[in-house]
């Protein structure tokens, strides 16, 4: 992972948007080799040794960072975890100060989330070191993507072309759908939604997608079922009537998944609500790669961390 | 600056103001002629080709006009000013030098102050500062609920009576649609104009731009076109019943044009305004967050842009506004969706606007007539014509003087321009209030100061 004739030569990863496919390649190929490294017995390398890596994340989230902090640690970065509760943003300092003032301490890479879209490019423009986006409001979250699209490939192989990947559920509030949708197409996978109308957002059409409202007919000849996570407060009356009725029209449960390829693999970026857009028979089922996402997660990190890094120079 | 020195003391009546040989433009007249225009007493004398048939007047102070352009001085009749309350973002000071860099020699005030401009007393204190410290015309237009809360109706009567020229709720709209019947039935009894925003709150829900394709790519949330046409159609059926002057303050889509030509045709006595924004930008311009677009309405898309630009050409739609709307970097230094919405514009309005001219889309008659004549009927006043006896109130410009627009230029408060490093044909060299120089392209910054 140290010495790479890099093909990726961007400072920052705010999004999959404008990604070229060969750089997408490059970081899988990059995030295989973090697979290996992370599966000795031994797992510190000194790639990054005397780095600093920040993970700032105005959003809670134990996955997603608990994922980012151990890619860093794996890659022998110093960590630092700053989280909303703990920071000064609840006083009033606006995400500018912050940049600023994290910026000032020097560090090698920020990983930040952030509940609005946006918020992430804006703060990168403010700092001198790497920014990678782990999630901004409905807008992005690229690792996410490249976790999906690394878990498929170790599967599927590389020929995106020949898959027909499906995703369900909450689209419209999905930064991932969006991340996945971009991604998918780069690589030039048929992708397409099979949500009700009220969780698509607008002009869903030509983002390069086909629309599916039944789902039994949306999963025909699926090689992958990507599930997205349904909010609580979204599933009540407000987008869906009610949890029975979402879970019957598209929650994903073995007689449903049957209408997909047999050998479909089925996924979900989690956390997953068991029982609403997941059966708990299939989420642990032979088809499930919803655990090897999570370790592919640490992978794609490793790689994005130590890629971008590497962008900014030798040892300082 | 000629006017900040001396602008308590009397006008120097005894000494006429000639600008000759220049080209004359005033759209009441349909006049478009090689003349010039001759002033004394703060009022136009004459202006028009026939000026000098009985040679110049004796001891007159004389501008040669050789290349420019006279037009009256527009009149913008929708501007956000922070005074009072806001005086941080901008006073009535500031934007009126603001306006008068621009051509602009009339400013109609939104009652979105703090407190907001519901009471005479408030409406007082605004034409009273704007008396003492103003280089243009400041027109105040007031709430027409208390405290733009949409409940209770405001003093329309003692109001108009002190002075204000319109009735507005500003950037709000009022939801209740049996209120604002009842006000609008009781400002026609007073002749009052009722100007009102039509963005329907609970259909924009989170929306901080154009419901589509692009904000879903952006993660943003939209607001749908209908949030506008709902309530414009709401407004444009109760001012039928209600026989009341009304005005759509903001218009900015293809639909809302077409609902404002269907209404004027049933003879409805109903008018309608755009900002220059939308009419020079589109839902592209927002790009990667910029949230000094972030507008309200929220820029549209080119479609909507091209059919506005459309509909103001044949009359449909009557004015043209800058929507002017101060704000500081750190309400705009923000994730778009937490950012202030809002861009300043009096500075801008007549540059961006003369780009449809040059783009032949609309005729310059009829744009200048957009942004003075029109409005000065639309609002009763005196002013935004060259007709003998009236207020002195007209600009020069330089319509073959390209020039970049940077911040450095800027004269308001606020720097949330749309229009930064724009490149614009056009350009005011000076302008006249009642008479009096406010503005010389020619002078020195400091001199304003």
């Amino acid at each position: 992972m140290i010495s790479s004739a890099s093909s990726f030569d961007r400072r920052h990863l705010l999004g999959i948007n404008g990604l070229q496919p060969t750089e997408i390649v490059h970081l899988l190929d990059r995030a295989e080799e973090a697979v290996a490294v992370s599966r000795r017995p031994d797992k510190k390398t000194s790639v990054l040794k005397g780095r600093t890596q920040i993970n700032l994340f105005f959003e809670a989230s134990t996955r997603t960072q608990a994922s980012f902090e151990i890619a860093g640690k794996r890659l022998g970065a110093d960590v630092m975890n700053m989280s909303v509760a703990n920071s000064s943003v609840k006083k009033g300092e606006t995400l500018i100060d912050t940049a600023m003032t994290l910026n000032a301490m020097q560090p090698d890479i920020l990983i930040v989330r952030h509940h609005a879209a946006g918020a992430v490019a804006l703060l990168s423009q403010k700092v001198a070191c790497s920014v990678v986006n782990a999630g901004d409001g409905q807008h992005e979250h690229p690792t996410q993507a490249l976790l999906d699209a690394l878990t498929i490939r170790r599967h599927k192989g590389s020929e995106f072309q020949h898959l027909t990947v499906v995703i369900c559920g909450d689209v419209l509030h999905s930064r991932v759908a969006r991340s996945n949708i971009l991604l998918l197409n780069a690589l030039g996978a048929r992708v397409r939604v099979v949500a009700p109308s009220t969780l698509l957002p607008r002009g869903i059409e030509q983002m390069g997608v086909e629309i599916v409202h039944d789902m039994r007919e949306g999963l025909k000849d699926a090689d992958v079922v990507m599930m997205l996570r349904l909010q609580r407060e979204r599933m009540e009356g407000a987008f869906v009537p009610s949890v029975r009725e979402y879970f019957r029209y598209f929650g994903l449960d073995a007689e449903k998944l049957a209408h997909a390829k047999p050998d479909a693999l089925v996924m979900h970026p989690g956390p997953m609500n068991r029982g609403v857009e997941i059966a708990s028979d299939i989420a642990d089922g032979p088809q499930s790669v919803i655990e090897e996402q999570v370790e592919m997660g640490v992978a794609v990190r490793m790689a994005v961390i130590a890629t971008l890094i590497g962008q900014t120079g030798g040892p300082r | 600056m000629i006017a900040s020195a001396n602008q308590n003391a009397p006008f120097e009546s005894g000494r006429p103001l000639l600008i000759e040989n220049v080209r004359v433009v005033d759209p009441a007249r349909n006049l478009d002629t090689h003349g010039a225009v001759l002033v004394a007493d703060g009022k136009i004398v004459a202006a028009g080709p026939e000026v000098l048939n009985q040679g110049a007047p004796d001891g007159a102070e004389r501008i040669d006009g050789k290349g420019l352009t006279l037009i009256p001085g527009l009149v913008d009749a929708r501007v956000f000013i922070g005074e009072p309350g806001g005086e941080h973002l901008e006073t009535i000071r500031t934007a009126s030098l603001a306006a008068a860099a621009g051509g602009v020699t009339s400013i109609v005030t939104m009652p979105d102050t703090h407190p907001v401009i519901d009471d005479v007393a408030i409406a007082e204190f605004v034409m009273r500062t704007a008396r003492d410290t103003a280089v243009v015309n400041v027109f105040p237009a007031a709430a027409m609920t208390r405290g733009l809360e949409g409940k209770e109706m405001t003093e329309i009567g003692l109001l108009k009576d002190a002075g204000v020229v319109a009735f507005t709720d500003g950037r709000h709209t009022i939801s209740d649609p049996a209120l604002l019947r009842r006000i609008m039935t009781y400002a026609r009894d007073h002749g009052a104009l009722v100007m009102h925003s039509t963005q329907d709150l609970q259909l924009t829900g989170r929306g901080v731009m154009n419901e589509g394709l692009f904000a879903s790519w952006l993660g943003l949330p939209g607001a749908p076109a209908e949030a506008e046409i709902i309530p414009l159609e709401r407004d444009l059926r109760l001012a039928g019943l209600t026989a009341c002057r009304y005005h759509a303050a903001e218009v900015s889509l293809a639909e809302s044009a077409d609902v404002v030509r269907a209404a004027k045709r049933r003879g409805v006595k109903a008018s309608a305004g755009v900002s220059i924004n939308h009419l020079s930008l589109n839902e592209n311009d927002i790009g990667e967050y910029r949230t000094y677009f972030r507008l309200s309405p929220p820029l549209r898309h080119e479609d909507d842009r091209m059919a506005i630009v459309e509909a103001l050409k044949d009359g449909t739609i009557d004015i043209v506004h800058s929507a002017h709307d101060p704000q500081d970097a750190d309400r705009k230094r923000r994730p778009f969706a937490e950012a202030e919405s809002g861009a300043i514009g009096l500075e801008t309005l007549l540059a961006a606007a003369l780009r449809l001219h040059f783009s032949n889309d609309v005729p310059l008659m009829r744009l200048i007539e957009t942004m003075t004549s029109a409005p000065a009927r639309l609002l009763g006043i005196d002013r935004g014509t060259l007709i003998a006896g009236r207020p002195a109130d007209f600009t020069l410009v330089d319509l073959d003087e390209p020039f970049l627009f940077d911040e450095t230029m800027i004269r308001s408060k606020s720097k949330n321009t749309v229009f930064e490093n724009a490149r614009f044909q056009g350009r005011v060299m000076q302008t006249f209030v009642a008479g009096r120089r406010v503005y010389d392209a020619a002078a020195t910054t400091e001199a304003e100061a």
